[in-house]
């Protein structure tokens, strides 16, 4: 009779999830891209890959330790996942000093400076990478040759990414002239050049596949985003089958399958609701589809992506519709 | 040179067009405002902590001015001294108000009335009244956790951790009200601070029967009309089962202190008694303190 | 295709560990506590005082308010005295307390006969003043007042009348048992129910993992006009009104409005046999199943007890309190409050007592928002519970109740689903309250 009974309010029972979890689940569907990334670059990929997770931890255990005089929580996994989609946006032979500012742009201005976890408006890792594209635009444009560079740490041989090579020609028949282009299926397993993680759409894929299978992320955002590239690129192919690249071309190369499903699906930066993840998914297909196709830069993913954060509180406000809503 | 010239030229011409624009714009926009209510507002301690009312210091002095009298209005963090200075300005006169305080009327520490459940919920005291009465069974009780703390403007709250009540800072209570208002269960009461800042209150605001109050804290009022009886002044009314002291009438004579059975009624600021009344020595939260 | 509702919703595990067992006639303690507000609105007021006998089934307090209800004594004895003790609230209210003297002496009038009464003798008005005499209300858990319910506001028409036997919660099998041990008696109270309304069409709500009480409600229910057994797919909150009204019928009730807006009236099954006792037998409502279980519970079972029996003594019908017990709760798991002690009464709104060990109780420590959006999609009735609670930590209480924060039913599937394992409905009840608080005196 005297015993003390916990008093609280309803419910009381938990489903099984918890952030770890989730975050290791991430981490899972990333392994097969890694894998292929060392494959396919080497000793480059092993060293930026191994910098830029470590580094990563490093840093938000610093920064909430001294700084925000908080308890640390590199625990919760997201620092690895931050420092796993880093590297995987970087070419492999970018020098170890510069990935380690990388490391400290993703978790101090991408993710600190707003709050920590949960907080952040943009996509960290894409932060990071937007910022380095900016600040060393040279080493970050010199993609090492996939195989061909594998075997070494140092002056790798490189080439230009398919998209680099579309936009220099300016048109894809010209493209195709310079015998540079790889074929469909090199692009599909990821022997071209281009960034760590988004040369092979297969494994992405794979990994991709876990995460819906995990529920972590579902179709909402990458189907509507990589429909809608598929379609605003196949509408001016149509038109112009000489100057334009198929959807197919767009689909393969570039970091469109590694933006779809691991960048733009970023909880904590899209909406949450399954109509705004569908305007998100357009907004930034139309956007990568326009720089691709009429911008300056080869590649679109990563700017169109932090466009769309930016409107996400926007769109989290205009679409919802809750039961028994009466229209006035 | 040349690009830089014109650039510096044309930047220049710019800068002068909009000057001269927002020159325009402002006298054009500019609203008419009473030069008082700025010079009330520099008065005033620029807290915003609402006790006057207002939203703000500065609608205070709106509508100070705007109803050119002081009735009614009143300015606690400021005090007598401040709406004298108003009241200066403004030619009218300002009620001269006793300094007040705020008094915790709860003694509900962990000591006096021991927790019979754990609590396990967000810390917030709007929030645990709704959901059961209290850790120690008092429904009347204070729920120690800190929403008077965190609505305090003026860092004259805190919470002891030893007997989970809050306590005031007195030199720092400026009477504003907002823990007052931010208490569920009104424990919280603004009354005179009194001469050479002494006061008594009851320091319990428990209305049920005596026996179920006794059984929950050591400490409780249990209505039994003693300290009705000794009072000379009329200042001591007891109403379900709970004394109240006017602060209005009370003259500090100690009388029900000394004849309160389960020792609820507290004096404040104090000398203790030369002789030994041993239950007050008894609880640690009891404030005795010699100014 | 199995019929649900489209939005929100969880899957807890079902824990049913008493749907075998069969209902258990409870023992009679020593005293009986009966609590004077064992419905929603205004207590009663007691009728008797100390030292006047009573007999079983006597009206001892009258609803006076016109939200308020009957209540009778369950047992025969002598009343002790009238005073406040804890109830299930946290807070004491006033009961009456009766000392329990040897067997029933029933009340006159009440027909303690077990058969059936299938013919319906009495009209619409003559039922429903039945209903109230007998104090009937809502055994699902809220206690609205049967009659005042039942009664519709001029201008609306009640179309169909929704039976949920749904039984949602984990844990809790009381209807489940009620459905397989007296279906004749709930098809007749069902039909009772109909004929005060003036509707023809009555669907009894079962979700799937009730099978065999599906299976025999539907073979009985062939004898019987109007009624249709209706299974539902199993998801958690199956058996809130709003859903069921719209996993059975489609409609929507709207925004802040009563399901007789859409020509609904739902009613549980529980409260349907009730009518039946009442209408047929002269019987008031002074005993309910109640299903006493948990994980560690010895001799988990669903009593049939009558109303006022402290806690203690079915928790030690039930095999006696664990060691290691660190919550009691009324109710499910997802919806139930938790009690501070076994002294407190049973009354006629608790269908479950929950008795969860520590490692089930503790909650555990909270991690930031991820906006994972898990708690939108769980949400049935729409709403952003990860927005709803910045904004009530942020004290914006106008800004909550333009996000609808008054809507939620607080049914914990937000909370329930959270990965970061945040105290949402903590927070969204303190808006409600803030903001009704608002509301009201905006109104003044």
């Amino acid at each position: 009779m005297d015993k003390k009974f916990i008093i609280s309010g309803s419910p009381h029972i938990y489903a099984k999830d918890n952030v770890q979890r989730i975050m290791l689940d991430v981490v899972i569907a990333l392994i097969p891209a890694t894998l292929g990334a060392f494959y396919f670059f080497g000793l480059g990929a092993v060293r930026v890959f191994f910098v830029s997770v470590v580094t990563c931890l490093i840093f938000e255990y610093l920064i909430q330790k001294f700084l925000l005089k908080q308890k640390p929580t590199i625990n919760d996994l997201s620092a690895i996942v931050t420092g796993m989609l880093l590297a995987f946006n970087v070419p492999s032979n970018l020098p170890t000093w510069v990935v380690i500012i990388g490391s400290l742009i993703a978790i101090g201005i991408g993710k600190m400076v707003f709050g920590g976890l949960g907080q952040n408006l943009f996509n960290p890792a894409l932060v990071a990478r937007v910022f380095l594209l900016i600040s060393f635009p040279v080493y970050m444009t010199s993609w090492p040759k996939p195989i061909a560079s594998a075997g070494q740490l140092s002056d790798v041989v490189t080439g230009p990414t398919p998209l680099g090579i579309l936009k220099e020609s300016g048109s894809i028949s010209a493209a195709s002239q310079t015998g540079e282009l790889p074929s469909y299926v090199d692009m599909m397993l990821g022997n071209m050049g281009g960034s760590m993680g988004e040369v092979s759409a297969i494994l992405l894929l794979i990994g991709a596949i876990y995460l819906l299978y995990r529920k972590v992320i579902t179709l909402h955002i990458p189907l509507s985003y990589i429909l809608t590239v598929i379609i605003f690129t196949g509408i001016f192919w149509l038109i112009d089958p000489t100057k334009y690249a198929d959807p197919l071309f767009h689909l393969l190369t570039g970091g469109l399958i590694l933006g779809a499903f691991f960048m733009a699906t970023d909880m904590v930066t899209s909406p949450t609701s399954y109509r705004g993840q569908i305007i998100f998914g357009i907004g930034c297909g139309v956007l990568t589809a326009l720089i691709r196709l009429f911008g300056a830069y080869p590649e679109g993913v990563s700017f169109s992506i932090l466009i769309m954060n930016a409107f996400v509180p926007l769109i989290d406000r205009i679409s919802y519709k809750h039961f028994g809503e009466v229209k006035a | 040179m040349e690009p830089v010239i014109i650039a510096f030229v044309v930047l220049s011409l710019m800068a002068a067009i909009f000057a001269v624009i927002i020159y325009f714009v402002d006298k054009q926009f500019h609203v008419e405002e009473d030069p008082r209510i700025d010079l009330i507002a520099e008065k005033l301690p620029g807290a915003n902590c609402g006790g006057c009312g207002y939203a703000g210091c500065r609608n205070f002095a709106e509508a100070i001015v705007k109803n050119n009298s002081l009735d009614g209005l009143f300015c606690a963090p400021g005090g007598n001294k401040v709406m004298s200075e108003i009241a200066e300005l403004m030619n009218l006169t300002a009620e001269e108000k006793k300094p007040q305080v705020a008094v915790i009327r709860c003694q509900g520490s962990f000591e006096n009335c021991p927790p019979k459940h754990d609590y396990n919920g967000i810390k917030n005291c709007g929030f645990a009244n709704f959901l059961f009465a209290g850790k120690g069974g008092c429904a009347y009780g204070c729920l120690g956790l800190g929403d008077c703390v965190e609505a305090c403007k003026f860092d004259a709250l805190y919470m002891d951790p030893i007997t989970g009540l809050p306590v005031v800072i007195e030199d720092n209570c400026t009477a504003c009200g907002n823990c007052v208002k931010a208490c569920p269960r009104n424990i919280i009461e603004l009354r005179n601070k009194g001469p050479k800042n002494r006061r008594i209150y009851v320091a319990c605001m428990n209305k049920e029967k005596g026996i179920y109050a006794k059984a929950n804290c050591l400490v409780a009022c249990i209505g039994c009309n003693a300290c009705a009886k000794e009072c000379k002044f009329d200042a001591i009314k007891i109403e379900n089962f709970l004394a109240y002291i006017d602060y209005k009438k009370c003259t500090l004579c100690r009388k029900c202190v000394a004849v309160c059975p389960t020792n609820c009624i507290l004096e404040v600021n104090f000398l203790p008694k030369k002789q030994e009344n041993a239950n007050i020595a008894n609880d640690s939260s009891k404030n005795i303190v010699n100014n | 295709m199995l019929k649900t509702f489209p939005k929100g919703g969880v899957h807890p595990d079902d824990c049913k560990l008493t749907a075998k067992s069969p209902i258990f006639v409870a023992t009679l303690p020593d005293k009986v506590y009966i609590m004077l507000n064992q419905s929603a609105g205004a207590p009663a007021v007691p009728i008797v005082k100390k030292g006047d006998k009573v007999k079983t089934g006597q009206l001892i307090a009258k609803g006076e308010a016109f939200i308020s209800s009957n209540v009778h004594s369950p047992v025969t004895g002598t009343i002790d005295k009238i005073d406040p003790i804890l109830d299930a609230t946290g807070y004491k209210h006033q009961a009456i307390i009766i000392n329990v003297e040897g067997e029933d002496t029933w009340e006159e009038g009440i027909d303690i006969t077990n058969n059936l009464i299938k013919e319906i003798k009495a009209t619409p008005q003559e039922i429903i003043e039945k209903i109230k005499n007998a104090g009937i209300v809502g055994l699902g858990g809220a206690a609205f007042p049967t009659h005042v319910k039942l009664t519709i506001p001029q201008g609306k028409v009640a179309e169909y009348l929704l039976i949920n036997g749904a039984e949602c919660e984990p844990y809790l099998t009381c209807d489940h048992r009620l459905m397989l041990e007296k279906p004749e008696e709930i098809l007749v109270g069902t039909s009772i129910i109909m004929k005060a309304l003036g509707v023809h069409r009555a669907f009894i709500g079962i979700e799937n993992n009730k099978l065999d009480a599906i299976e025999l409600l539907t073979k009985l229910a062939k004898d019987y006009n109007g009624i249709e057994v209706v299974t539902l797919k199993k998801k958690y909150p199956q058996g809130a009104e709003k859903q069921l009204i719209k996993a059975i019928t489609g409609r929507e009730v709207p925004s802040g409005k009563l399901p007789i807006e859409v020509g609904c009236v739902v009613q549980n099954v529980g409260t349907a046999k009730a009518i039946y006792d009442a209408v047929q037998k002269n019987m008031p409502l002074i005993e309910r199943v109640v299903t006493v279980t948990g994980p560690n519970v010895s001799k988990p079972s669903n009593f049939l007890s009558r109303i006022g029996i402290p806690l203690k003594h079915l928790i030690e019908l039930a095999g006696g309190l664990p060691e290691d017990t660190a919550k009691l709760i009324s109710g499910g798991p997802m919806m139930g409050k938790t009690l501070s002690n076994t002294d407190i009464p049973l009354t006629k709104a608790m269908g479950g007592i929950l008795l969860f060990p520590y490692n089930l109780s503790k909650r555990l420590d909270p991690y930031p928002c991820i906006r994972c959006g898990r708690c939108v999609h769980a949400c049935p009735m729409g709403l952003e519970p990860f927005y709803l609670e910045k904004l009530v930590i942020k004290e914006r209480w106008e800004d909550a109740e333009k996000h609808w924060i008054i809507d939620c039913m607080e049914c914990g599937s937000c909370q329930y689903i959270c990965p970061a394992k945040r105290p949402l409905l903590d927070y969204i009840r303190l808006g409600k309250n803030k903001v009704s608080a608002i509301i009201r005196s905006r109104k003044n």
